[in-house]
């Protein structure tokens, strides 16, 4: 069967047979990083017209649709015009701080993605500390978001940038806890192990409620985390124009954009490996047949099927809920999700330590 | 990739990765400056503020509570790495474990409901308290005006 896990080994295969292993291992290293890079490039282009479309159609209208069929090439036709534009500086930012922090966002976004499992035997680095690595990497965006917000000499900037990072870092520890709640039941951090696991069920029913419970704090931190809607406090449209990233232009902005849209792309992946058994099939306990059927949908599509569910979920969110203020948005973290993240580990441990789950 | 390799040898084609985007970037954006309009008109390069003048200096003052907040972050997140710990060795630790960890997250909320009583976790103002106090004064002058002559 044609599948991606062959033609990287053959890849493989081939290259380690034509050249000597370190020549061999560097060209490997360098087609793994196109590779990457092209990934995120149509990631970001299908995710902002992904947006939207979604919105689009939620508000029933049709969105963009002249450019390419259906509207497909509106992001490449927005990119090149982007390129064409002027990247202002403007009077009184600290330069450099100001052009250092769209690389920051970018190159953080771009090594969170290397961990992930894309396929079956499809994943750049099967780290040891996988999910660790990518709460521990992921949390250094903020520093970007800073550093745009202060460079910026704007007062949007600077308010977007604060309540951005006040955001991010409180989130973070709902996030953490929630991993560390499947960690206790896999009992390793490397993402390989945390999706052999899940071979006869994903956590999310195998767990009980308390993975439940920890699956929907999950998705609300990274929903903060990734500054959307309703948290986006950072970028509040109607309030601070466009928040840390007001005074970016032309091709700056687009990168900021990409970031985000790719940091989105990112923790839905992370939430389907740990809850959704990342490019598992689903399977039900012994029912031999079903799960045959489902071993022939290739493990890729299931990957990209779950990831792409749950960013509609979180595009679905920006379109439902209004926007919080930040004294409500700081409490439903500090009063609500710490503890109960907390009582959940406890409960979830204790699960597993008596061994309830399935 | 063989996966049994040291990690000296496997951190260095991250790092080529890490060049490769931010040499891409570094290409991207000099492509953009290249193409990209030039102006240098009056109002060109000052910053945007809902298109007036701008009013003294963006290097504003903001609310401590930013920086309480950060700092619960680093109590928190310290401690979200002990955990972290713990939950890798969890089989082998067995009940004892699990009754450490119980003391230590209980430490952990112990805390949380410190700072949430000292008002540490109100951040920005009450509005019931707000209205309580208005309705006082109300009520107050509402009196004052009944208790006049006229």
């Amino acid at each position: 069967m044609l599948s991606i896990e062959n033609i990287t080994h053959s890849i493989d295969v081939w290259l380690y047979g034509t050249f000597n292993p370190t020549a061999a291992l560097l060209l490997e290293s360098l087609i793994v990083g196109l590779c990457a890079i092209t990934l995120f490039a149509v990631l970001g282009l299908v995710l902002v017209l992904m947006e939207r479309k979604v919105s689009a159609y939620m508000q029933i209208r049709l969105g963009p649709n002249r450019v390419g069929p259906g509207g497909a090439l509106q992001t490449v036709a927005d990119t090149l015009k982007l390129a064409m534009k002027e990247g202002l500086t403007p009077d009184g930012a600290d330069k450099f701080l100001f052009n250092l922090a769209p690389f920051m966002v970018i190159v953080v976004a771009m090594l969170i993605l290397v961990p992930v499992a894309f396929a079956k035997g499809t994943q750049i680095w099967d780290i040891n500390i996988g999910v660790l690595y990518i709460s521990a990497v992921s949390s250094l965006s903020v520093i970007g978001i800073l550093m745009a917000g202060w460079a910026s000499n704007n007062k949007y900037s600077l308010l977007g940038a604060m309540r951005s990072g006040a955001q991010i870092v409180s989130y973070e520890l709902s996030a953490g806890l929630s991993i560390i709640s499947i960690v206790t039941l896999t009992g390793s951090l490397r993402i390989s192990d945390i999706i052999d696991s899940q071979q006869d069920g994903w956590w999310l029913f195998k767990g009980h409620i308390p993975a439940m419970i920890s699956f929907v704090i999950f998705i609300i931190a990274v929903t903060a985390e990734t500054n959307r809607a309703p948290f986006d406090l950072a970028e509040a449209e109607s309030e601070l124009t466009a928040g840390f990233h007001t005074e970016y232009s032309g091709m700056k902005f687009a990168l900021f954009f990409l970031a985000e849209y790719v940091n989105i792309f990112i923790v839905c992946a992370i939430a389907a490996t740990l809850f959704l058994g990342g490019w598992m099939p689903l399977h039900i306990g012994h029912w031999t047949a079903f799960n045959h059927a489902m071993d022939y949908i290739p493990s890729s599509l299931w990957f990209i099927g779950k990831t792409f569910f749950l960013i509609f979920v979180i595009m679905w969110f920006r379109w439902t809920f209004p926007r919080l203020r930040i004294d409500q948005l700081l409490s439903l973290e500090w009063k609500y999700l710490l503890p109960l993240s907390l009582f959940n580990l406890l409960l979830m441990t204790l699960i597993s330590i008596k061994g309830w789950h399935f | 990739m063989p996966s049994n390799e040291s990690h000296s040898t496997l951190l260095w084609p991250l790092l080529l990765y890490t060049i490769l985007v931010v040499i891409l970037l570094a290409a991207i954006l000099a492509l953009s400056y290249l193409l990209g309009q030039r102006h240098d008109d009056r109002a060109t390069g000052k910053p945007y503020e809902g298109g007036i003048e701008q009013t003294g200096a963006a290097r504003l003052r903001f609310s401590a509570k930013f920086y309480l907040v950060a700092m619960l972050f680093v109590i928190f997140d310290v401690e979200a790495v002990f955990i972290m710990l713990w939950a890798l060795g969890f089989y082998a630790l067995g009940w004892r474990g699990y009754l450490g960890v119980l003391v230590f997250i209980g430490q952990l909320l112990v805390v949380l409901v410190y700072e949430w009583g000292i008002g540490a976790l109100s951040i920005g103002a009450d509005a019931k308290k707000i209205l309580k106090e208005y309705k006082k004064i109300k009520l107050n002058s509402d009196e004052m005006v009944a208790k006049q002559p006229w």
